[in-house]
């Protein structure tokens, strides 16, 4: 097997692995053992997969995805914290023509963009969001966020999160999935091989909804953050595992339509 | 061209799409949701788009997205839903995006009130969000001002790739008058769109961001804005004088409603013999700052006087313009006040009574020629 990130897989049937069209060849900002770069690399996969990088515009979020404008080659905005569904959707109904997809974190949809979010789901909006849940604020330092575990250590909680106060973890696909518009949410998690094969085929379903006009798709990703959490790599895929997957179940909350109505 | 009679927030909506102003999102608010009624009927007539969002922070955001790809786009909204837009104002800004805003203003701070006024003057020209930034402000004093003004907002925000606010007070958007439309919308030549969002078809990708985390790369992102305001200053300050002359004994500054109020009470003191002129800023920002200092610096004048629907805001600017030349004074009323012609006179009496009256002399009388000071309108007439 040759890895040979910058060679054309199709190109040379020995080469196995490649650096994806949509990706540019520059070395990432993100701490070690964080799964960014994974979910990143799905995204671009996908985009490559699907043929739609010279139509596809994504949506920066405010947090530490905030420069992933430097690692796709498509068009890009940069929104302001929590404002990506609304951005998406400006440019959307202005050229649907357009694949729209945001990146956020959980500090920035469930806490800042939850207004956002939930209407932009509501209005069934033709946008594809990815939201990485790592129960944490990381860009800032490791504060608490609204999916931060009951207990959970963070530089706002530092005797633990107390449920009493801060309230339980919010669970935002569950959330969205109540409403009656029709839509696409699943939840995944990127700690093992098997797990991140199962996102992948989440990331994809949910860029070929936008791709045939079906509906609003969103992937939550239950992602790990070694540096805030204080745990090597390894030890994150486990806390993720133990912590975070009993509270946050993985599946589809909602199917998308079977037939487009147009 | 057809003369309809038409509310001002259905007027100005028509202005909009006129000027090609077919994406429109928006979120209702007195004293203007009638903007929104009416292109929510108006926009899918030409296959438009009408968006209400969940909020106008929503809103900016919306129009954030929807203006970067370079078709336009705007927004009505007022005085608390447009101080709920400023963060997104601010990265539209910072981002050298065109949008148009429009403004029809009613009494704040806070919830405030829901009649007419002028206090969103500093929100409007000095930033209201946060950086270094600046909105082309118009500020129309009729109806079909406001159309005028509204069609010359979204080409004066694509030719600088910035956000131009339209604040007119809620007299402008309640009040109904007869409008004219042209028949055909021209303009002039824009440079080409080639910042657009659409796709990085056939050339590398393009980011639209107000993100420099580079402290140089961020500075000379502000030069280029501050060249901008420059450019501004130099080619798009827009007044218009009312009866300004070498006879005047008192320069009034007013704008919108208010400086037509001003109008009739310069009206009544001239059959009194008391000359007075008006400067009516049209552009809020960039301001005739030279044109209001040389009009003050008249030997017959006696004093500045600034009257505003707001505490005084415009005040700053106006004694900014006279720079100590003459004493600046200052006349108001807030909170959906809206002065009559009567008190705003007694006003007037009252300042020049108080004041020892100017030498006639043949001298000041042949000071300027007549032909520049009956000049109606400024440097640049509204199209």
């Amino acid at each position: 097997m040759v890895i040979d990130l910058k060679a054309d897989p199709k190109a040379d049937p020995n080469i196995t692995f490649a650096r994806p069209k949509a990706f540019t060849d520059v070395v990432t900002h993100y701490c070690p053992g964080c799964t960014h770069g994974v979910i990143h690399r799905m995204i671009a996969e996908t985009i490559d997969e699907l043929g739609i990088r010279e139509r596809t515009v994504g949506v920066a979020p405010v947090g530490c995805s905030v420069l992933i404008y430097n690692y796709f080659r498509t068009d890009f905005l940069e929104a302001p914290h929590g404002r990506a569904p609304a951005l998406a959707t400006g440019l959307k109904r202005v050229s649907p023509e357009l694949i729209l997809f945001t990146y956020q974190g959980d500090g920035d949809l469930a806490s800042i963009g939850t207004n956002e979010i939930i209407h932009a789901a509501n209005r069934g909006e033709k946008i594809t969001t990815i939201f990485v849940n790592n129960a944490i604020y990381g860009m800032t330092g490791g504060q608490m966020a609204p999916t931060t575990m009951p207990g959970q250590v963070t530089a706002t909680s530092p005797k633990g999160r107390d449920v009493n106060t801060a309230g339980w973890p919010m669970r935002m696909s569950e959330m969205l999935a109540t409403l009656q518009t029709p839509g696409y949410i699943e939840r995944v998690a990127v700690h093992t091989p098997q797990n991140i094969v199962r996102a992948k085929r989440a990331i994809r379903r949910a860029f070929k909804n936008q791709v045939e006009g079906r509906c609003f798709s969103l992937v939550e990703v239950l992602s790990t953050c070694p540096t805030n959490w204080g745990l090597t790599p390894c030890e994150s895929t486990k806390w993720l595992e133990r912590e975070m997957s009993p509270y946050y179940p993985l599946g589809v909350f909602k199917e998308p339509p079977e037939v487009m109505e147009v | 061209m057809t003369r309809i009679l038409m509310k001002g927030n259905e007027a100005i909506g028509e202005a909009a799409v006129r000027a090609g102003g077919k994406y429109y999102f928006a979120y209702p608010i007195t004293p203007q949701s009638e903007v929104g009624e009416y292109l929510a009927k108006r926009l899918p007539e030409v296959d438009g788009v009408f968006v209400q969002a969940e909020s106008e922070v929503a809103v900016g955001n919306m129009l954030f997205g929807g203006a970067a790809s370079g078709k336009r786009v705007f927004t009505s909204s007022s005085s608390p839903g447009i101080s709920l837009m400023q963060e997104s104002i601010s990265y539209m800004a910072g981002a050298q995006l065109p949008v148009v805003l429009i403004n029809i203003m009613r009494g704040g701070p806070g919830l405030g009130g829901i009649l007419p006024a002028q206090s969103d003057y500093f929100q409007a020209t000095k930033g209201g969000g946060h950086g270094d930034y600046r909105l082309l402000v118009l500020a129309p004093s009729t109806v079909q001002e406001a159309v005028d003004l509204t069609m010359l907002a979204f080409h004066l925000a694509d030719k600088y790739r910035n956000p131009v606010m339209v604040i007119g007070d809620g007299m402008i958007g309640q009040m109904m008058e007869p409008v004219e439309f042209p028949d055909e919308y021209k303009e002039d030549p824009l440079p080409p769109k080639d910042w657009a969002i659409v796709g990085c078809k056939d050339r590398e990708p393009l980011i639209a961001k107000s993100l420099f985390l580079d402290p140089y790369a961020l500075e000379k992102n502000s030069f280029v804005l501050a060249e901008k305001y420059e450019q501004m200053r130099r080619e798009e300050v827009r007044y218009e004088n009312y009866k300004v002359s070498s006879k005047n004994r008192m320069l009034v500054i007013s704008y919108g409603t208010m400086a037509r109020i001003c109008q009739t009470v310069i009206d009544e003191l001239e059959e009194e013999g008391i000359s007075i002129g008006l400067l009516r800023p049209i552009s809020l920002f960039p301001f005739p700052e030279k044109e209001i200092h040389a009009e003050a610096a008249r030997k017959n004048i006696e004093v500045v006087l600034t009257v505003e629907m707001s505490m005084g805001q415009m005040l700053e600017d106006v004694q900014k313009s006279v720079l100590g030349k003459k004493p600046v004074e200052f006349y108001g009323r807030t909170g959906g006040i809206v002065p009559s012609p009567e008190e705003v006179k007694e006003h007037i009496l009252k300042l020049l009574k108080a004041k020892p009256a100017a030498k006639k002399t043949a001298k000041t009388a042949a000071q300027k020629p007549a032909a520049k000071a009956k000049k109606p309108a400024g440097k640049k007439k509204a199209k």
